[in-house]
């Protein structure tokens, strides 16, 4: 019913894949194409991508890499982020492949490696969580993922260990012809662990049409913190899909930050799921559109126990033709008392021809829990910006400030100084139209 | 200074100002009184180039310039400063910020190099003593959280650190008690000099007992309709507005 190029790629080259995979990844890869040949690009809930056609999007015959193909370049030699004291310990995903790191400076018993590594050589580790958070049977683009996934980013902090360094992944598309990469990341935060992830999201070329499927499960484990920065820098032919769902134990601290700067058509389907009391979970995300740009950020929040207390902020700037989607869900289990719950979505159209969508989502199933939402589209605030101009402020100006102004609630929820310092004047370049790549690499230079 | 001829203006289709004229020079302080739904707030509006205002007719200059081809942002920097009656609230943006950025346009305006930043520290809180205004609101967002006296004791505020040459005070003695009024006032006072001049709008005459005008003129549908010295402010105080629409009804 749903043919599409993937089903008949999957059928032609399926036991290609498997060869040139570990077992562990391979085990999942039937189930997967059958929830892919039920779904296609879709979900069981039809207003799960209503803002996407899908169909259009999956398109272009994207090439895939079926064997497992390690990039020709390295970027640990050419690619070295310069964001100034940014001290972070840098990995590198090409596409789909995690290229193997030249030194590690980790301490005792953290592992950072690919994800096919990781199957082979730590199958144990890895066996109880690859996929044990993917909700297949709801979403055919998790599924088509764990169709074709080989490789990714994996990394284990045991029991205790505090990561003074953020580890920094920076997954670079680099591809001469349409390609489609689905890469799948496991992160593990063990008990009282703590650790900070940056992930940026770059691509090489400009003029190539680019697929990004990618999914991270992140398990943090009793009285871990946790945080995850994701910062886009893409192009406009990008497209770039993020699966992540963070399950949190009791009394756990995630801290979640999704920014997209530059982008072509971006969906993040970020799902936390809260399954010890006491856990806490902050998610915020922000995206600024321009031209054609399109951004869509479907979140759930699952209260499944007593005592959790979750907080969601999104903002969108939007401008020119740009398009923006939120779909905020947020469930109270029967029996999780306790509960609180805030959700907030502001959103600016600077245009006429700026669209943006938002559905805040209150699921509640039981009593005595604290739940709010708001969400409002606007303008800028004509009495602000009559103030400023009045005090000699030019236009240009009074608009930055105002604009700046509506970022700092995400600025602040960046814990590492070097990294807002960097996210502040990427914003404000943004803003400024003197282009929103981050230069930090030769990627973006 | 400033030169207002036969100023005609309107909001939504509706001519509120019907042929003002008004000379201002320099050193002077005038007074504007008038009812409610005069025109003195929209006079001041037309003034500092707000948007929503259109002139139909008459002229405006200022220091030899023609003042309705300056956008807001340009008659500022030309010397024009509102004192406004309701301050905005500008929610994450900060006071030190907001100021930084206003000096430095207005400097940039007119050729000069942006202040440093340890200059521009020392001006604040030179300032700050001024209006007698609490560190803790320059370090907030601006008007953020104000109660109505410290808004426009911010208002003062800022006027000291822009040194404009025309100021324009509407009804800055709304809302403020006695202490807080003859703080703003004796501000102002101190900002006068032989080179500058304001415009005091204001309903009662309260405020002049600390701000001696020069003149004194009253506005009433849309016309200055009456001009006088300071006295004229104690006549119009005991007879009411009245008065006024009787002398009008009876010419």
């Amino acid at each position: 019913m749903k043919n599409n190029q993937f089903i008949s790629f999957f059928e032609e080259y399926g036991s290609l894949i498997e060869e040139n995979s570990p077992a562990l990844l391979n085990a999942s890869r039937k189930k997967a194409f059958q929830e892919f040949l039920r779904l296609g690009f879709s979900s069981s809930d039809a207003d799960f991508y209503r803002f996407m056609d899908l169909p259009t999007l999956f398109a272009t015959d994207y090439g895939i890499n079926v064997r497992g193909l390690v990039p020709t370049f390295n970027p640990y030699r050419n690619f070295h982020c310069d964001v100034p004291g940014i001290t972070s310990l840098l990995y590198y995903v090409v596409n789909d492949t995690f290229v193997a790191a030249l030194q590690s400076n980790l301490p005792d018993g953290v592992i950072v490696c690919g994800l096919k590594y990781a199957a082979v050589h730590y199958p144990e580790l890895l066996r109880q969580y690859y996929g044990a958070s993917i909700d297949m049977q709801y979403d055919g683009i998790s599924a088509l993922n764990m169709m074709f996934a080989q490789d990714g980013f994996f990394m284990y902090v045991p029991e205790g260990v505090a990561l003074e360094k953020p580890i920094q992944l920076v997954n670079i598309l680099a591809a001469n012809r349409p390609l489609l990469a689905n890469s799948h990341n496991v992160i593990i935060i063990g008990k009282g662990a703590k650790s900070k992830l940056v992930v940026c999201d770059h691509t090489m070329d400009k003029n190539v049409d680019v697929f990004a499927n990618r999914i991270t499960e992140v398990f943090v484990d009793d009285g871990a913190e946790y945080d995850h920065y994701k910062v886009e820098s893409t192009t406009e032919t990008t497209k770039n899909f993020c699966t992540l769902v963070v399950n949190q134990k009791e009394n756990s601290n995630v801290l979640t930050n999704v920014i997209s700067l530059h982008n072509g058509v971006s969906r993040n389907n970020i799902k936390v799921n809260l399954n010890g009391c006491g856990a806490n979970t902050m998610l915020c995300g922000m995206f600024i559109g321009g031209k054609n740009q399109h951004s869509d950020n479907a979140t759930s929040i699952l209260h499944h126990v007593p005592a959790c207390n979750s907080r969601e902020l999104f903002k969108y700037i939007l401008d020119e033709n740009a398009k923006g989607n939120f779909l905020g869900r947020i469930q109270v289990a029967e029996g999780a008392s306790k509960t609180e719950a805030f959700q907030i979505n502001r959103n600016i159209c600077l245009t006429r021809e700026a669209r943006m969508y938002t559905k805040p989502q209150l699921e509640i199933y039981n009593d005595d829990v604290k739940c709010s939402h708001g969400a409002t589209i606007g303008q800028l605030d004509d009495n602000a910006m009559f103030y400023m101009r009045q005090r000699g402020i030019s236009e240009k100006e009074a608009r930055l400030l105002l604009m700046s102004a509506f970022a700092a609630d995400i600025l602040d929820n960046i814990r590492i100084t070097s990294l807002k310092d960097r996210i502040r004047m990427l914003i404000d370049k943004r803003l400024r139209g003197n282009g929103s790549h981050c230069d930090g690499c030769v990627i973006c230079k | 200074m400033l030169e207002i001829k036969d100023l005609h203006a309107e909001i939504n289709g509706k001519e509120i100002l019907k042929g003002i004229n008004l000379t201002i020079n320099k050193g002077e302080v005038h007074a504007l009184m008038g009812p409610n739904g005069a025109g003195k707030s929209t006079l001041s509006s037309v003034l500092t180039g707000h948007p929503a205002y259109k002139v139909t007719q008459g002229t405006i200059f200022f220091n030899g310039k023609d003042l309705l081809q300056l956008t807001p942002e340009e008659r500022a920097c030309e010397g024009i400063f509102l004192s406004f009656q309701y301050p905005v609230e500008i929610p994450g943006v900060s006071m030190v910020n907001f100021m930084r950025t206003a000096i430095n346009e207005q400097r940039k305006y007119s050729g000069e190099t942006p202040l440093s930043a340890s200059d521009f520290l020392r001006l604040m809180r030179e300032k700050k003593d001024f209006v007698e205004m609490d560190n803790k609101l320059t370090n907030r967002s601006v008007n953020e959280g104000f109660s109505g006296g410290e808004k426009k004791r911010n208002e003062i505020f800022q006027m000291a650190m822009l040194e404009p040459k025309l100021s324009i005070l509407d009804e800055t003695d709304s809302g403020l008690d006695i202490d807080a009024l003859r703080i703003v006032a004796s501000g102002v006072n101190k900002l006068k000099t032989k080179e500058n001049a304001s415009i005091v709008i204001t309903h009662y005459q309260r405020l002049l007992d600390y701000i001696v005008p020069d003149f004194v003129h009253i506005l009433f549908d849309g016309k200055i309709v009456k001009t006088g010295t300071k006295e004229l402010a104690l006549e119009l105080e005991e007879k009411g507005y009245d008065w006024i629409k009787k002398d009008l009804a009876a010419e």
